[in-house]
Formats: structure tokens, C-alpha cells, sequence
């Protein structure tokens, strides 16, 4: 029988990734952990470099806005047909923050080289790109399996993050959790040194010794801290508890328009002030 | 019968599907997305459309990187990408305006385009403003290129140009984009005028066909009502779709 792990709170999560980190999070979809997003901006977390697995959005917006990163290494950071993520564009428009731009096949090989202990990767297409002629981290080699030489491909380096977090639909008491079919969850964990999980549910059992389940899920292996958060992706969406409210967002994107708006959203929705009508 | 300019380009899209299999299609794109399932309708299932952002048309459970590994091995026939700026050798510019990295006007940034405009074999570039603003001359940051010179492997890239007034088809030979088609009430002088890039003309240039009258209520019905799963504004506003319009 494995030991049991102990449950956390989410402030003790947050309390877990320092200034300077090196985090690599998953594109918000299902299982994005906003509520350890608010626990980090409350504990004034700052300088992270921040890699989004391809892509960012509310919670990239909101660590940006908040002014916990220092540099972003991405495909893009949008809210989709909701609209365009304000304090990204304002950040990267003033130089605020430091912008790697990528795409997104090129991060999710570099985190699967970094799953793989290898140092690098090769990957199709790209070339032509500015994305490449801005990267002085990758680089152009010719095949070396190609007859008659030639056949250019790119390499990027690996990605190894300090620590990933999401949330997952269920964790047990032995400390693994669940994640379905969001596979690239399990990729980030097994890449990166630290995987921090807020849980929606607790389930009674065990995860890893269920037949119908273990193949969604990641061992406790990889992960130093677990907290059960109801609702800990809203306001997105949890696939098969919630959808995304859209109305949040939409509301969102027009609050955050100015840093004042910003400021009261913040003050509001992850400080918890009250704010007189 | 009277028809929208969505249902228009969503009608004009499908035409370009015809015989297409794995047709994908990225987030942020109702129209693109209308016209895929249409086809997935009008073939009984044989075409299978892949919605990315979507749980319910989500053919792949093996994470985010499984769309773009079937991409790499070539398993994705078509593929569509648009642009704050396109210009005419077919470079796109979905990073922004201005001189990198802090431009006047940033955009979200490049997503899978750098990869996906060479391993998709047919990419149709679709973007529905129509101005010299967009179709420029020269993109002010290339996200993904038009064309790859000899020796790079490149499996596909632009294949037409769809815009709210008209349809260009891309040579691959001469990097350039040809007017074959444009919109009822627009004409190849209002085209040219709003068009930031130099084009070749097909002879004759047609005026585009009106929506198949079968096709615009399958897309009124049946396809908004699946489409408002991942667009409930879109499907609401623009194919009257009312059902289920709590969460838009």
C-alpha cells in the first residue's frame, strides 16, 4: 500500500514557487488553475519566466497584469472569439515584459524532449518564419539521414520547467491525479521538477490501480502538493463540472482595458475587498 | 432567397472543401468551423471536421500535441490561418504591427502557423476585412511564409484568399495571388482600390455564386445549432440561432 500524501492548502501551493521561477503551465482549457493563480498574485510572486504550453490567456493576463512575470515564452495569449487579452498587448506594446515568440507544435516538442531527458528536438516547418529569425536559441541543421544531404530542419532546445500546475478533476489520498484526456498535463509533469495540482474532487480509491482510469492519470511520482479546490478552474471551464462563463470574461477583457480597471477587478475578484455600489 | 455575408463565405469556404477529408480548423474562426461541419453533414460523416478549442469536435484524445503530429505526418488535409496582415506572396502576420518586439499594435501572436502553413497541404487564408490596412505589400512580421525556396520540405501552404469581397486562388509557381471570383455588389476596381498588394486577374473574373438554397437551411438549422456549442454569440447573431443563448 503507498503512503498517503498529505492535502494542502492553496495558499501553501502558491507559497511553493519562488521569485525567478521557471514555470511551464498548460493553454487555458480544461483544468487551469485559476484559483492558485489569485493565491500567487496575493503572495506577490514576482520575476517568473513563464513558458504557456502553446498558448496563454486569462490566467497569463491576469500574472501579467499583476506584474508577477518578467519574461513569456508563447504562441499566443488571447481569449479566442471573446477577445484580445489587454494586459498582454499593453505589456508587450510598452516593453513591460520580455516576449519569446513561438509556435505552438515547437513548445509542445520541447516539453516532450524535455519529458524525454533529451537536449533538444528536432521539428518540421518553421523555416521562413521570423518566430525562427528572432529565436537565437534554436537553430537550422541539415538532416543528417537525408540522402544527398541537404533538407533543412529546425532544433529547439528542451523545455525542463522549475514547476507546472493545473487543476484536475480528481485526486486521491495517495496523491495522484486524475486528468482524462488532457494528455499534455501529464507531458508537462513528467518534464517538468515540481508539479503542483488543485483538485476539483476527491476520489476513494486508488487512481493508479483502477483499471477504467489509470490511463488518465499522472503518478504521485511527480507531484510535491495536492489541494482540494471546488471550483478551482472558474471562472473557465472544468469539462464534465462546468462551462466557461463568458460573461466573466467578456467582462473581464472591457474592465481590464485600463490598469485602474485592472486594479479593481484584482481588488474585487482575488483580494476579496468589498467595494461600495 | 436573401442571404448574410456569413452565410455567403461559409457557402464559399465549403465549395473549397469539396473531397477534403481531415479538414481542421484553429479557434477564434465560426465561419471556417460552419463550413467544416457542413461538409461532415453534407457527406454523412465522411469528412471529419477537427474544432480546436472544442470538446464535442475533438477527434484526438492524445493531448494538444496529437493535432499537431498528425499535421507533421500529413495527416491533415486542410487547415485555415488568417492575419492582422497578409500581403501578396502569401507571408502572414499574426504577431503585429510595427517594428518587433515592441510594436505599435501587438496581436496574439503566431500559434501554430509557422509549422502548419508547410505540413497542411491546403491552407485557405481567410480574413474578413477587406482593406489596404490588411492586404499590404509587405507584412511587417512573417508568422508563416507563402513560399520556401527549393530544397525545404514543404508539403502545402496558400491555397486561396477568401475576404468579405472576394476569392483569390495562390500561385505556387509565381508567389502571387490571382482575382477569380468577387462578391455581388463589389467590383474588381473596388477590389484593387482596397487591396494594399499587386494581383494578377483571372479571365473572366466571375462574380461569386450565390448560397446553395439547401445548403443555407442546413446552416440555418442543423449547423447553427451545433455550431453554438463552441460560438453561441456567433451562431446567435449572425444564423439566428436562439436556442441555448444563456452562456454567450
Amino acid at each position: 500500500m503507498p503512503a498517503t500524501a498529505p492535502m494542502m492548502s492553496v495558499e501553501e501551493l502558491a507559497a511553493r514557487i519562488p521569485d525567478g521561477a521557471h514555470l511551464a503551465l498548460s493553454k487555458d482549457d480544461s483544468g487551469t488553475a485559476i484559483a492558485l493563480i489569485h493565491a500567487m498574485i496575493r503572495g506577490g510572486v514576482k520575476n517568473l519566466h513563464v513558458v504557456y504550453v502553446p498558448v496563454g490567456g486569462l490566467m497569463a493576463d491576469l500574472l501579467i497584469g499583476a506584474g508577477c512575470i518578467a519574461t513569456i515564452e508563447c504562441s499566443g495569449v488571447s481569449f479566442g472569439e471573446l477577445g484580445l487579452a489587454p494586459r498582454f498587448r499593453d505589456a508587450v506594446q510598452s516593453g513591460a515584459i520580455r516576449i519569446k515568440d513561438a509556435t505552438c507544435p515547437a513548445i509542445y516538442a520541447a516539453v516532450q524532449a524535455g519529458e524525454r531527458g533529451i537536449p533538444f528536438t528536432p521539428i518540421r516547418g518553421i523555416l521562413g518564419s521570423d518566430v525562427l529569425s528572432y529565436r537565437d536559441d534554436w537553430k537550422v541543421v541539415d538532416n543528417p539521414f537525408a540522402a544527398g544531404g541537404g533538407d533543412p530542419i529546425v532544433l529547439v532546445p528542451a523545455i525542463n520547467p522549475d514547476i507546472t500546475f493545473f487543476h484536475a478533476r480528481w485526486g486521491d489520498r495517495y496523491g495522484n491525479v486524475w486528468v482524462g484526456k488532457r494528455r499534455e498535463l501529464a507531458t508537462l509533469a513528467h518534464a517538468a521538477r515540481e508539479t503542483l495540482v488543485t483538485v476539483e474532487d476527491l476520489y476513494d480509491g486508488n487512481l493508479m490501480t483502477d483499471e477504467t482510469l489509470v490511463a488518465g492519470t499522472i503518478s504521485s511520482l511527480y507531484i510535491s502538493g495536492v489541494a482540494h479546490v471546488p471550483h478551482g478552474a472558474k471562472p473557465l471551464n472544468l469539462d464534465g463540472c462546468y462551462d466557461i462563463d463568458r460573461k466573466h470574461i467578456r467582462d473581464y477583457i472591457r474592465e481590464a482595458q485600463t490598469v485602474e480597471g485592472f486594479a479593481a477587478y484584482l481588488d474585487r475578484t482575488v483580494f476579496g475587498n468589498k467595494v461600495a455600489a | 432567397m436573401a442571404f448574410s455575408r456569413e452565410e455567403q463565405l461559409i457557402c464559399v469556404i465549403a465549395r473549397m472543401l469539396e473531397g477534403q477529408r481531415n479538414i481542421s480548423v484553429g479557434t477564434n474562426s465560426p465561419i471556417p468551423a460552419a463550413a467544416a461541419l457542413l461538409m461532415e453533414r453534407l457527406t454523412d460523416g465522411w469528412a471529419r471536421p477537427l474544432l480546436l478549442g472544442s470538446s464535442r469536435h475533438y477527434p484526438a484524445n492524445d493531448g494538444g500535441v496529437e493535432f499537431h503530429d498528425r499535421a507533421a505526418q500529413g495527416r491533415v488535409d486542410v487547415f485555415f490561418l488568417g492575419g492582422g496582415q497578409i500581403d501578396g506572396e502569401g507571408n502572414i502576420n499574426l504577431v503585429g504591427i510595427g517594428a518587433y518586439p515592441k510594436m505599435k499594435v501587438r496581436l496574439p501572436g503566431s500559434f501554430g502557423s509557422a509549422f502548419l502553413y508547410l505540413t497542411v497541404p491546403r491552407v485557405i487564408l481567410f480574413r474578413e476585412e477587406h482593406s489596404a490596412r490588411v492586404l499590404v505589400p509587405k507584412v511587417d512580421f512573417i508568422s508563416a511564409a507563402g513560399w520556401s525556396p527549393p530544397g525545404v520540405f514543404r508539403r502545402g501552404g496558400p491555397y486561396a484568399l477568401i475576404t468579405s469581397m472576394a476569392v483569390f486562388f495562390y500561385d505556387k509557381d509565381r508567389h502571387r495571388f490571382r482575382l477569380d471570383y468577387v462578391h455581388a455588389g463589389n467590383s474588381v476596381d473596388d477590389v484593387r482600390a482596397n487591396t494594399g498588394f499587386d494581383f494578377d486577374l483571372a479571365s473572366p473574373v466571375r462574380e461569386t455564386p450565390p448560397p446553395e438554397p439547401d445548403r443555407l437551411a442546413l446552416i440555418r438549422g442543423e449547423i447553427a445549432a451545433e455550431l453554438a456549442h463552441l460560438y453561441p454569440k456567433f451562431a446567435a447573431e449572425k444564423l439566428g440561432y436562439t436556442a441555448a443563448a444563456a452562456n454567450v
